[in-house]
């Protein structure tokens, strides 16, 4: 096989290969794999100013953030946005889905109205829901009012604040989500139905027995979506809370860019940044290792 | 039971469906309101475009619809062209070390550029690119989500084509523009659609690179004007909402089937 007009081939298939890659390797070196780096690196030097230059502190960055309050109270923040945006997403998705491939009058109109949000921007989506949440005017308060409940500042204490923001990303994300499940019920084969009717099957059982376990797979990919999204997800505070009141509803990355770009603290906001890039980390490594070798399976 | 059913299901869909879409509804009725009739819920009141003339004349949103449209066309020109580049490298071009680099490339996907702020704000600026559509556009270009989507497709085209246009004295680059590019147009078409959406609706990287109204895309000028600060009210705020989803969203109400076709291909891989 060694002639060596197979290995000319060979070789030109090598530079070719290389020549495509190139401009888009540079980019992903340049906007992804270098700051990454950078990042780790800078996050391990003090913060200079005139007087005192940034030097190497090693671990010191990160041992502050540990014992700064704020950045455990937003990490907890964080985990509880994650811990009921991402099973109520899902779950009003499969709802949504369920019913928009049943047999049900206005299905267009069903339809567009779960994914409409999906095409709005956050900022928008936040604009939107500020016209309920405002006090004594928003649509929120005067729904309460009829009922004769007291005016409440959703957005302005504590208890509801990070609430406020939650509800608007469930908003934003179900639909989305909705129509992978849309796609995968629309392979589910017709006579699964009828055998299940046969047997007597009521709906409930065919619901719980056939037709989530055959939704798995899409069930696990949309669950890391959404782990992705509890990070990304923050525009909305810009509008509505800014974190407050008193970091009750500020999230991780609103956190890194507050440090970064207003309190202008870059090396503590490259030792969270790499907290982040962990979490994300062993999100690909759940991705990687564990969903797609299920789905190969089947 | 049984016919009961139906109906309580259609009660349902219909239901959640008007909560979803009532904020836009509301943001609609506010939009064409006085904002004390827009909150006292007043039916008979007038409508009126007062809102919309105090919104525009607020802010240069030409300037900003203008930014938001070249910012997308920048990003998605880039984006073909490197995507369709590398994609077709991954798909059928043998190369050394070429899982390695594919590997390197999913890796991306879980890197945000969301969470590099910090140092691709310092990367722009040392480019000199701060504040200009390209250093908003830059660092998207090299999407590894769109490589990955182009390299499926490419795969998919029969290697039957590519022996015959070869047999024919195709070059390399013409092979890939006479046979991949055109066989793989729906993708392209899909990958657009979601590229347009999700950089019509970008924020925290605009917001971040961006310093003046030349720049500016709709989503940050739309944060800039709505701010507290500004103490704009509600319904000239739903209306300066409404104005800039506007494009966007009739997009979407007549192409409806192909957004949602578009979001699919690109989601189940």
């Amino acid at each position: 096989m060694s002639n060596p007009h197979a290995n000319l081939e060979r070789r030109r298939q090598a530079i070719y290969g290389w020549l495509l890659l190139s401009p888009a390797a540079l980019l992903l070196s340049v906007f992804a794999f270098y700051p990454s780096l950078a990042t780790l690196w800078s996050s391990t030097f003090s913060r200079g100013n005139r007087r005192n230059p940034s030097e190497y502190i090693g671990l010191e960055n990160y041992a502050d953030l540990f014992a700064d309050p704020t950045f455990w109270l937003v990490v907890r923040n964080n985990l509880f946005y994650a811990g009921i945006t991402i099973p109520v997403s899902i779950f009003i998705a499969l709802s949504m889905a369920l019913w928009a491939n049943s047999k049900i009058p206005a299905r267009g109109f069903v339809r567009t109205a779960y994914f409409t949000p999906t095409v709005l921007p956050m900022i928008a989506a936040a604009n939107l829901w500020l016209f309920f949440y405002t006090p004594g005017l928003g649509v929120l308060d005067q729904i309460g009012a009829l009922f004769g409940l007291p005016s409440v500042n959703w957005l302005g204490q504590p208890e509801t604040a990070l609430w406020a923001i939650i509800i608007v990303t469930i908003w934003k994300e179900a639909g989305f989500f909705m129509i992978f499940y849309l796609a995968a019920l629309q392979t589910i084969p017709e006579d699964l139905k009828e055998a299940a009717d046969i047997e007597g099957a009521s709906r409930w059982t065919y619901t719980r027995r056939i037709v989530l376990p055959l939704l798995m797979p899409t069930t696990l990919f949309i669950m890391v979506n959404a782990m992705i999204n509890s990070v990304k997800l923050i525009d909305h505070l810009f509008i509505l809370t800014k974190g407050g009141p008193s970091d009750a509803s500020k999230l991780i990355l609103y956190y890194v860019w507050e440090m970064a770009f207003a309190f202008f603290d870059a090396p503590h906001a490259a030792a969270m940044t790499m907290l982040v890039l962990l979490v994300l980390g062993i999100v690909a490594a759940i991705q990687f290792f564990l969903i797609d070798r299920r789905t190969h399976y089947q | 039971m049984k016919r009961l059913m139906p109906s309580l299901d259609a009660a349902g869909a219909i239901l959640l469906a008007v909560i979803w879409i009532s904020p836009l509804l509301f943001a609609f009725w506010a939009a064409f309101h006085s904002t004390s009739d827009a909150v006292n819920f007043n039916v008979a009141a007038p409508w009126t475009l007062e809102n919309f003339r105090t919104a525009w004349d607020g802010a240069p949103w030409m300037r900003y619809f203008l930014n938001t449209f070249l910012l997308v066309t920048v990003v998605l020109t880039g984006q073909f062209i490197l995507t369709t580049l590398a994609g077709f490298a991954f798909a059928q071009v043998q190369f050394p070390g070429k899982d390695f680099v594919f590997i390197l490339v999913l890796l991306q996907l879980f890197i945000l550029p969301e969470v590099l702020i910090v140092e691709n704000y310092a990367m722009i600026s040392r480019l000199g690119l701060f504040d200009t559509i390209l250093g908003i556009g830059l660092p998207y270009m090299a999407s590894a989500f769109g490589i990955f989507l182009m390299r499926q497709a490419f795969k998919s085209v029969p290697i039957e084509l590519h022996e015959a246009a070869r047999i024919e004295g195709c070059s390399w680059f013409g092979i890939l523009i006479r046979v991949y590019v055109p066989l793989a147009k729906p993708t392209y078409l899909a990958y657009a659609l979601v590229s347009v959406s999700t950089h019509w609706n970008n924020f925290l990287w605009p917001l971040i690179v961006t310093n003046s109204p030349d720049t500016r895309p709709l989503t940050v000028g739309l944060s800039i004007f709505g701010a507290p600060e500004n103490g704009v009210d509600i319904s000239v705020i739903s209306a300066a909402t409404l104005m800039s989803i506007a494009p966007l969203l009739i997009a979407f109400l007549v192409f409806q089937r192909q957004f949602v076709q578009a979001f699919l291909r690109a989601g189940i891989k």
